[in-house]
């Protein structure tokens, strides 16, 4: 890739994704401000972290074997049955809802709003922006205070219930500092101070593309952008592993069927060899 | 009933969440085990030289071998949800008896040295080097929590603190410190072949004996047959159903069941032991090994069908890992399984509970009840927690639940549940489960017991219960022990098939009905 297409040194938006490359870009300095490119490779980086750092903890989840049979039970006896437990307990906390209504209340709707504020956010990666996303945009906007008010629901329990403050570590209370400080940098866009969005779009389409386009300046812009990579960046080295946990944890995965099929591990398989008779006891 | 030394908890209607209070148990600690004890499982004694490596390096290895350690470690979120759910926190309002802060003890050296966070930023992220210190805490700790699931089943991601308290377990094994009462008790299994060390012989006496009773009471020459070979069945029962009370009532039930269905069964010197404290130490090994003997015996002795008696974690064991173990189960293809599996009878599951087999007969009609005979009695019943969280009985998911209690209905008229969020799988431990059944553990154990107490209490209260109902010899024995600190008297304590027992219609011989006719009429 270090043979660049050439091409003018303008900075038109959309059209020439892809015909250019990062390292001509970065040459030209002079239409390229400073802060683009420290951004871009922020997000590069953030990304590569995120993407990397996920698929190593999957696959260590996915390689260790787990020997025994722990299901909690009552557990579904088959496949299907746990793809519907794990549907109920990803969709709807089931668990946490059996538990505390108070956690489950603020969990779920700090949740459901993310999911909605994430999907809201896909319109700034795709043009023509996809059908359904549209038509959550309207719901998106409000979505962040929803997220916003599950969030400080959340931290206040670790104030407010002494159990709760009693196991909160300095990170907990980082990261739904940071989760909040995003969402109220965005809602600060959406309603307060507006930044160029389309200027926002054509750089991060830019980006995925390797064709850097300019980034506005806002201060809250690149607060906002800032903290959403570093939320990347903690994200496989943090708690933020319960959501891939969850669908790799035996408890919750595995089916109720010890009685009929044989559940054996390889390391315990080789504890058998040799001992096809009596026990080695 | 000697004065306790410590405040028992007054029953006040209600399973209240206590204010936290630091430090409340860290005084309790079980005996330690003495070298001797160590060594007869396969561990060293006293706290050997160079632990931290090897803690650190055992801690290592269990997570990559249990997938379960590795999720756990990572996944908690901290949301407290599980922070009101264990009845030792109940009961000791220790803020360490939480479910995520026992995980915690263990997660903090998880995170300082197999992390990224926790290797740079060890504060931020709650990361404690290994000393030992935490060691002598893990030990505590790790020792006054039961393996009961209970927070696994309200955990968001079913995080069972159960298998962080076995890999603790086994991590202080590994180096050196181990707890006596469990790992004598698995010493005594392996040499002996049964936790109470009661060898055949002894044994042999005691089913002659039962036999005697029995006949003495009923008039039916109901048999407790020893290394029957040859037998359709054969029936793997916690030892204390041998001679402890009021265990012993509910292994008459059993005997009583067989006889009146005429199925050939036997009893096994070798198998006389169902419980497997192995579970407890997390070790695969130990398991494994006191597992081996029920496979050995089952095959001496040529047996059809495997059924295990009243006793909660030893279900867990035979339902949920036999048959991984040791091949006791069906649907394995490899020749170690199947040298066993060949003689098993594939029309019934392997193994079998022997509420399932009971429950089985009623449904066929094979069993006559007199109902009344249980008249004199209130029933409740206690969903022991191993059978609840970790096993099941009959094809259908929660058939755990429903089995005993339909036994329980079909044998007496006077039954009651106590109230729903301490019942199926949101039982409370009795609170001497887990290898915590102990005199040491004694303030311990009454505390953990406080909640399943309030709930009894209160249908004791509305309904007269005066009967609790158990399939579990733990948790038999622990209640009999603390129910007189709540101030309940010990004889309401007693297994389901001691009401089957009671109930059951055999028929009499002709021989010996005129005999016992006499006898009544004498007395
Ligand atoms: C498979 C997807 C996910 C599932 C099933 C899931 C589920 C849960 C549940 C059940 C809780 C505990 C209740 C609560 O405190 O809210 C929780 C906590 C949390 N989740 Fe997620 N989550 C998922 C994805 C995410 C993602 C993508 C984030 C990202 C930023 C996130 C951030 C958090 C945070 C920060 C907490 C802790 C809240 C607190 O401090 O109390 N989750 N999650
Ligand atoms: S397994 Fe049971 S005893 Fe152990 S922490 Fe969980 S609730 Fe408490
Ligand atoms: S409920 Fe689960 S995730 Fe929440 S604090 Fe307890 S162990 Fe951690």
């Amino acid at each position: 890739m270090l043979r660049c297409q050439g091409g003018e040194p303008s900075i038109t938006p959309k059209n020439n994704y892809g015909k250019r490359c990062l390292l001509n870009e970065l040459l030209q300095g002079m239409y390229m401000s400073f802060l683009t490119v420290l951004f871009a490779c922020l997000f590069y980086a953030a990304t590569a972290i995120l993407v990397v750092g996920l698929l190593l903890k999957i696959r260590t989840y996915a390689r260790t074997p787990a020997p025994l049979k722990i299901p909690t039970t009552p557990a579904p006896t088959t496949k299907g049955g746990v793809v519907l437990r794990l549907t109920r307990e990803v969709a709807l906390f089931e668990s946490l809802f059996k538990s505390n209504k108070w956690i489950w209340l603020f969990g779920y709707l700090f949740h459901a709003a993310l999911l909605l504020v994430t999907l809201r956010h896909l319109r700034y990666f795709t043009e023509p922006v996809w059908t359904p996303i549209e038509m959550i945009q309207p719901f998106g906007m409000y979505a962040g205070f929803a997220m916003v008010a599950g969030l400080a629901g959340l931290w206040a329990r670790r104030f407010l219930v002494d159990r709760v403050r009693y196991i909160s570590t300095p990170s907990d209370h980082l990261i739904l500092m940071l989760l909040i400080a995003i969402g109220l940098s965005g809602l600060g866009m959406t309603f307060v101070a507006h930044t160029d969005i389309v200027a926002v779009k054509a750089f991060m389409l830019g980006l995925m593309v390797f064709d850097l386009q300019p980034l506005p300046t806002d201060p809250i812009l690149l607060i906002h952008l800032s903290l959403v990579a570093l939320l990347m960046i903690i994200f496989p080295i943090s708690k933020l592993l319960h959501a891939p946990g969850i669908f790799f944890s035996p408890t919750r995965n595995q089916t109720d069927d010890p009685r009929d099929r044989r559940h054996l591990s390889p390391w315990a398989a080789k504890l058998e060899s040799g001992t096809q008779s009596k026990a080695d006891a | 009933m000697a004065a306790p030394k410590f405040d028992v908890p007054k029953l006040t209607g209600f399973i209240e969440v206590p204010l936290l209070k630091e430090g409340a148990s860290a005084h309790i600690k079980s005996f330690p085990a003495s070298d001797v004890i160590q060594e007869g499982i396969g561990y060293p004694g006293p706290l050997v030289d160079g632990w931290h490596d090897k803690a650190i390096a055992k801690m290592g290895d269990l997570l990559g071998r249990y997938r379960s350690l590795q999720v756990f470690m990572d996944a908690c979120v901290h949301c407290g949800a599980c922070t009101d759910k264990c009845h030792y926190f109940i009961g000791t309002a220790d803020p360490k008896n939480m479910p995520v802060a026992r995980q915690e003890l263990m997660r903090s050296v998880y995170r300082r040295h197999f992390t990224f966070a926790g290797k740079y930023f060890p504060s931020l992220v709650g990361a404690k080097d290994l000393t030992e210190e935490t060691l002598q805490d893990w030990y505590s700790y790790y020792y006054q929590c039961s393996e009961c699931r209970r927070c696994s089943v309200y955990c968001p991601y079913g995080i069972d603190t159960a298998e962080v308290t076995m890999a603790g377990r086994e991590i202080l094994d590994t180096v050196g410190i181990g707890q006596k009462y469990t790992n004598e008790i698995i010493g005594k299994m392996h040499k002996i072949g049964n936790n109470l060390g009661l060898p055949g012989p002894a044994l042999a006496d005691t089913l002659e004996g039962l036999e005697e009773d029995i006949f003495d009471n009923t008039g039916v020459p109901v048999k407790l047959p020893l290394d029957l070979e040859g037998a359709e069945i054969m029936l793997v029962t916690p030892s204390a159903d041998f001679f402890a009370e009021p265990h012993v009532e509910s292994l008459i039930g059993y005997a009583k069941v067989f006889h009146a269905a005429g199925i050939s069964w036997t009893l096994s010197s070798k198998a006389s032991e169902a419980g497997n404290f192995g579970l407890f130490i997390g070790s695969y090994e130990n398991m494994r090994r006191g597992a081996m003997r029920i496979r050995d015996a089952a095959l001496d002795l040529g047996v059809k069908r495997v059924v295990v008696g009243e006793c909660g974690h030893a279900w867990r064991v035979a339902y949920s890992f036999w048959n991984t173990l040791t091949g006791v189960g069906h649907g394995g293809d490899d020749p170690f399984s199947k040298q066993l599996q060949k003689q098993l009878d594939p029309k019934y599951p392997a193994p079998q509970h022997i509420c399932e087999f009971t429950y089985d007969l009623i449904q066929q009609g094979k069993l006559k009840f007199d109902k009344s005979l249980n008249d004199h009695r209130i029933i409740t019943f206690h969903d022991s927690c191993n059978v609840a969280r970790g096993s099941r009985m009959s094809d259908m998911p929660g058939g755990q639940f429903i089995i005993p209690r339909e036994i329980i209905k079909a044998v007496a008229n006077n039954f009651h549940d106590m109230q729903a969020e301490t019942i199926h799988e949101g039982t409370f431990c009795c609170g001497g489960g887990g290898g915590l059944l102990t005199d040491d553990l004694m303030e311990l154990r009454v505390k953990g017991a406080l909640p399943r107490m309030e709930a009894f209490n209160n249908v004791v209260q509305e309904k007269q219960v005066n009967f609790l109902a158990l399939i579990c010899a733990i948790c038999k024995s622990q209640f009999s022990k603390v129910i007189p600190y709540y101030g309940f008297d010990m004889s309401m304590v007693g297994g389901v098939h001691q009401l089957v027992a009671t109930a059951i219609l055999l028929e009499v011989p002709e021989e010996t009905e005129q005999e016992s006719e006499a006898e009544e009429s004498e007395a």
